[in-house]
């Protein structure tokens, strides 16, 4: 377990926007009458999306009226899952995974680099750019190290490489996500070893992600 | 080695195009209205005779599982099916390549489950930091329901409706019953079973869970036939495998092989050998962070199944194989493993939630060296206090990677001790309290 608490400095107020609130009338509508607490963990996603990537108590309370949940449930719920963040965070908030499989390929390097640059975990940068946070694994261990930043995963990165991405990051320029080397996502970097035969005529795919590193807040 | 006709996931590295029309070139949804017609005896008996082992670590045989469901409803109660896509068990990577690069097959996979449970409703549960592969998903599945496959009255004629769910950020998410918590919209705590999820599962309803890839190769073993599927790998251990190599490879990847492939020939063919050349394998933990860790000697040769994993006192879990080189300091390397399980104790069950993070604690000591030797006895006490003895299995998880290090690295940790006894340095110890 990991002991979370709320954030001491909160803004008064939060309620979700006209779109936002019509998002959530859909997620509600995907289970049954009166189950509408299934939709809890989307709801808060959404939330802190909205509120800039960390979620205030207003907004646990904005969707447990929502949602009609005591107030105490919906903040269970963002205290046990690790992904609301409750405190702010950069503008980049790059989650570095420290689990064995990428430790053995080298993500303590990686978070020398994200504490030379930023700082010790958790704070914020002065320009407000970064924040940076040791994770476990991110299920991409194959690709290992790795880190997402936002809403994108950056893959097969050495040090030298964050700290590429950090300046592009910083400077605004578009950068690619998914591995950082040549590489076609989980296939061995030499070139394929299987399925090398024309399976279907259709044409390669970019890589996910809209290569902003900015997600989708 | 596996021929590329024979590989399920044509599209695991995202060449091709992963939408509806690319997935039917590459043969998804072909006569999927026709195995539905055939009959759920046939399609569970058909699944059964292929001797499919979920894909989601426990091995548990397919058919058999969805065969207890409950046939019809007689009290009014609907059944659900719900598709386990939290993938956090450190090291593996493959459930992600099939909703990223091949969707098609997991969504029809859920329509033939769900009819041959009596399901017509079924969700999936994607851990939340794969939001591309969420969306991917969703967009598949927005592509099934416009061609008519999905939904009421749809051209696959089995009225279902499917729906995607996220997490956000918790492991033991994966372990099924919290699964269903969370989807019920509560902290993801594992219920005490019986009753089991097919009885009493989401919403109280009767409820099967399976893997990612257990569900998405069902379409594919009903089109070819159960043979051959079984065809591949050895008795009792069927079919072909998404094996998900990390650590220290030339060339770490995710690959589709037969099962039963021998370690050796595994990384060879596909992963460039062993970083240094095989003289430089110091050993491989072969099914993600919770099964033991294996050495080097008795991994080389062995084949990569689950019967002859489970005889090196390990196991094939999720096919997760971390390899690690001579470089590697095995202490800390199972000592981080025993950080990721204190961090992800749900907390409900005293062994798990102290056992986890006082095993971590003494671990990290022992890799520096700052421990005694009866301690590792100690240690290995505790594990054995802790495994078996928790709600779910997270608790056996964590003992087990602990007791894999004593019972093959004792002489290491020993030497440590031995090392930091004659030349001790003074940082402080650890805290008990964290
Ligand atoms: C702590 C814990 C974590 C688990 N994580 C996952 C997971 O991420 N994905 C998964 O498919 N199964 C996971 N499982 C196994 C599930 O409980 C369940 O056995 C599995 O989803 C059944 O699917 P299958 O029969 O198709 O393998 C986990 C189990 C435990 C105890
Ligand atoms: S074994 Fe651990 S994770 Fe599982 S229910 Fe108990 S405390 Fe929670
Ligand atoms: S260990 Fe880092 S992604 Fe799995």
């Amino acid at each position: 377990m990991s002991v979370r608490r709320l954030a001491a400095e909160q803004p008064k107020s939060f309620s979700f926007t006209k779109k936002n609130e019509e998002w959530a009338k859909k997620q509600i509508a995907k289970y049954p009458e009166g189950r509408q607490a299934s939709a809890v963990i989307p709801l808060l996603w959404q939330a802190q999306k909205q509120a800039g990537g960390w979620l205030p108590e207003a907004a646990i309370r904005h969707v447990s009226d929502l949602l009609g949940m005591a107030h105490i449930r919906v903040l269970e719920v963002a205290t046990f899952y690790t992904m609301f963040n409750l405190e702010p965070v950069g503008e980049h908030f790059i989650q570095v995974c420290g689990t064995t499989p990428c430790a053995l390929r080298g993500a303590e390097d990686l978070m020398k680099v994200c504490k030379k640059r930023i700082g010790e975990q958790r704070q914020v940068s002065k320009d407000g750019k970064f924040s940076w946070l040791e994770v476990e694994c991110l299920g991409a261990c194959v690709n290992a190290p790795m880190v997402q930043i936002n809403d994108d995963y950056y893959e097969d990165l050495t040090p030298e490489l964050l700290e590429k991405l950090m300046n592009d990051l910083k400077a605004g320029k578009k950068v690619k996500v998914g591995p950082q080397i040549d590489r076609q996502y989980s296939a061995p970097s030499g070139g394929l070893t299987t399925l090398t035969g024309d399976a279907s005529s259709a044409a390669p795919k970019p890589p996910a992600g809209n290569g902003s590193g900015k997600g989708r807040r | 080695m596996l021929a590329d006709k024979d590989r399920i996931f044509q599209n695991l590295y995202g060449v091709h195009d992963w939408g509806l029309k690319g997935a039917m070139q590459r043969g998804a949804w072909d006569g999927t209205k026709a195995i539905i017609t055939k009959g759920r005896d046939w399609i569970i008996n058909e699944m059964k005779a292929s001797g499919l082992r979920g894909r989601g670590g426990a091995g548990f045989p397919t058919g058999l599982k969805w065969s207890f469901m409950p046939k019809e409803s007689t009290d009014g109660r609907p059944s659900y099916l719900v598709v386990n896509a939290d993938e956090s068990e450190p090291g593996t990577c493959k459930d992600r390549e099939i909703m990223r690069h091949d969707p098609h097959l997991l969504i029809e996979g859920c329509l033939i489950a769900g009819f041959a449970m009596n399901a017509h409703t079924g969700y999936i549960y994607v851990r939340g930091e794969y939001i591309h592969e969420r969306e991917r998903l969703e967009a598949a599945i927005e592509q099934a329901y416009e061609a008519g496959l999905l939904g009421k009255k749809n051209k696959c004629g089995w009225d279902f409706d499917l729906y995607v769910h996220h997490g956000a950020g918790a492991y033991i998410c994966g372990e099924e019953t919290a699964l269903l918590e969370s989807l019920e919209g509560k902290k993801g705590m594992p219920r005490l079973k019986p009753p089991f999820p097919a009885n009493v599962g989401l919403y109280g309803c009767p409820t099967t869970v399976n893997n990612v890839e257990s569900i998405a190769v069902a379409p594919d073993i009903l089109r070819r036939g159960a043979a051959w599927f079984s065809s591949f790998g050895r008795p009792n251990n069927a079919g072909t495998k998404l094996f998900c190599v990390s650590g220290h490879v030339n060339q770490p990847c995710n690959v589709e092989e037969a099962m039963s492939i021998p370690f050796r020939e595994l990384i060879d063919k596909h992963c460039g050998g062993i970083r240094g050349g095989w003289d430089n394998l110091l050993a491989c933990i072969p099914g993600g962070s919770s099964v033991p860790i294996v050495p080097a000697a008795q991994i080389i040769d062995c084949p990569m199944d689950f019967d002859a994993l489970k005889e090196l006192r390990s196991g094939l879990g999720t096919a997760a194989v971390i390899v690690m080189d001579k470089s590697t300091d095995v202490v800390r390397a199972i000592a981080r493993i025993s950080y990721f399980y204190k961090h992800e104790s749900c907390g409900q069950c005293t062994p798990c939630r102290e056992g986890t993070g006082w095993m971590w604690r003494v671990l990290t000591r022992m890799a520096e060296g700052r421990a005694q030797k009866k301690e590792i006895d100690l240690l290995l006490d505790v594990a054995g206090q802790v495994e078996g003895h928790t709600i779910c299995a997270l608790g056996d998880a964590a003992a087990w990677p602990v007791q894999g290090l004593i019972r093959h690295f004792r002489h290491e940790i020993e030497k440590r001790i031995d090392d930091y006894a004659a030349n001790p340095h003074s940082e402080p110890a650890l805290v008990a309290a964290e």
